[in-house]
């Protein structure tokens, strides 16, 4: 077992988000977490980095509990954040973004841009000069570099372009295919059932849905809940 | 008046800004990395002063040991109070760190009142320094060159350090997303840790090599502050060429003032923060608070 929530409260200040999440993501597997915006997608992938408020559960990474780990300890023992709203350090070349992020294993310079041959082109940009479809993969490379175990994406279709969602489709079923599991939350569901699993669907903070993602896709329950 | 007393008054106002850029490369990198308003950042630049006083015990052939003791003097008691007092505060609304600085600059005070009492306390010049140099005629201190290649020095090794090493690239990488460095995995507390040692290290020199020209007293941390916050608002806060820029700046405004209108040159420092503030609020070299979205 990759990842296991269990009871999760958790939200901002005195007000919780999320209310009893039960979850799991099993090593090699991607995770979907559906739902609207709102719903509780960010604040559990948070939850999980200990970004947000948990006011009880427990959140267990390879049978280790988290919860009063640090940030820094998370990401150290395997965990690798990619945030939707990208975060890229923007007085930072491309570079150096991946660089500061560098961890050893499999990730290194050179294997990221074998996998991903534009951001080789615009090394010396400054992260704040990059298009957003850029910004997505550097974010995502970002991550790699720090060779996690397990990687929580954050919605990163959001508004990008379909040719960039393709890719991003492809690059995620790479790293699916080398055993990474991965917990994403998404909206997009095209883009979800090319790649995941299982899937969770969130409503205002719980969990109202769980399945096989092949099974959601074509249950109106789910698009009911998606607001499609 | 002919150009040597011209090229002096240059010189002077070069050696001032180079204790000034000292004093406030830290206060910059301070804020900049770590987002803490230092207001007892004088207060370790007068540290530096007492400490080669009390390491040589006032004796010129101690300076140079003296100068790199109280380099590393500076950066433990930087590290130590990041750990002790600055950490509890990060996660507080900001008066709160102003309160914590400003009491610690209290505290250092009387501290240094206690221990070396109110008078002044001056230092012999250093026997390198001993004799003039003359520029176009003019005699100057040779210490002048002393003060600015220390700061180029010291500009040029923080440059490579930020721009060139890994720690350094972390160091702006938190200037600009604390958060999401940390999520990458970096230590980032014990970045913070350093990166207070370093700057308070770094006024602690400042304040140490500005000795043999000017006595330490108690009061002089106040005055120092007040100069860094000067200089940092009108170089641009988190940028180390903004501090270079704004000492400069400032030194020679003040070298200037006081040789062209002397009864006017204490306020041209704070006339030059107050135009930088209405025309460019975030400083010269700074950056304009990003929009988040």
């Amino acid at each position: 077992m990759s990842l296991r929530i269990e009871g999760l409260r958790a939200g901002y200040g005195e007000i919780p988000v999320l209310h009893d999440v039960n979850l799991e993501v099993r090593e090699g597997e991607v995770v979907a977490l559906l739902g609207r915006n709102g719903a509780g997608k960010t604040t559990l992938i948070k939850a999980v980095m200990g970004m947000v408020r948990v006011f009880s559960g427990s959140v267990a990474y390879r049978g280790r509990e988290l919860i009063h780990l640090p940030l820094f300890r998370r990401a150290q023992l395997g965990l690798g954040y990619v945030p939707d709203d990208r975060r890229i350090f923007p007085e930072l070349t491309v570079r150096e973004n991946l660089l500061v992020a560098q961890r050893p294993g499999r990730w290194n310079l050179e294997q990221i841009y074998r996998l991903l041959p534009r951001l080789k082109e615009i090394e010396h940009r400054k992260g704040g000069l990059l298009s957003g479809g850029e910004q997505q993969m550097l974010t995502i490379a970002r991550t790699l570099m720090t060779n996690p175990q397990l990687l929580l994406l954050d919605e990163p279709t959001e508004g990008l372009a379909p040719l960039v969602v393709e890719e991003i489709a492809r690059l995620v079923l790479e790293l699916k295919g080398e055993g990474l599991p991965i917990l994403l939350a998404e909206q997009n569901l095209k883009f979800t059932g090319q790649v995941a699993d299982r899937a969770y669907v969130l409503e205002t903070g719980e969990v109202r849905l769980e399945g096989e993602m092949e099974d959601l896709l074509h249950r109106e329950e789910v698009a009911a809940l998606l607001a499609l | 008046m002919d150009l040597g007393f011209y090229a002096l008054q240059l010189l002077t106002g070069l050696a001032y800004a180079s204790t000034l850029f000292l004093l406030s490369v830290g206060l910059s990198l301070i804020f900049g990395a770590m987002g803490i308003v230092n207001f007892a950042h004088g207060s370790f630049y007068m540290l530096g002063a007492y400490f080669l006083y009390a390491f040589t015990r006032g004796q010129a052939d101690g300076f140079w040991g003296g100068l790199l003791l109280v380099l590393a003097t500076g950066f433990v008691i930087g590290a130590f109070v990041e750990r002790i007092f600055i950490r509890r505060v990060y996660a507080r609304p900001e008066e709160y760190q102003i309160l914590l600085t400003y009491a610690l600059l209290l505290i250092i005070e009387d501290l240094v009142r206690f221990f070396f009492g109110t008078g002044y306390r001056a230092f012999p010049m250093p026997q390198a320094f001993a004799g003039p140099l003359f520029l176009l005629g003019t005699p100057f201190p040779s210490y002048y060159l002393f003060l600015i290649g220390l700061a180029a020095v010291s500009a040029l090794l923080l440059g490579i350090f930020l721009y060139r090493t890994r720690l350094g690239a972390w160091i702006r990488a938190a200037t600009q997303d604390r958060e999401m460095l940390e999520a990458l995995g970096v230590n980032v507390p014990l970045l913070y840790t350093v990166v207070f040692g370093v700057g308070i290290a770094l006024a602690a020199l400042g304040g140490a090599a500005l000795l043999p020209m000017q006595a330490a007293t108690p009061g002089m941390a106040v005055d120092a502050v007040i100069n860094a916050f000067i200089v940092v608002v009108i170089g641009g806060l988190a940028s180390v060429w903004g501090a270079l820029l704004g000492a400069v700046l400032i030194g020679l405004v003040q070298a200037l003032g006081v040789l062209f209108l002397p009864e006017w040159a204490m306020v041209f420092p704070f006339a030059l923060m107050a135009l930088t503030l209405l025309l460019r609020p975030w400083g010269l070299l700074g950056r304009p608070p990003a929009v988040r979205t």
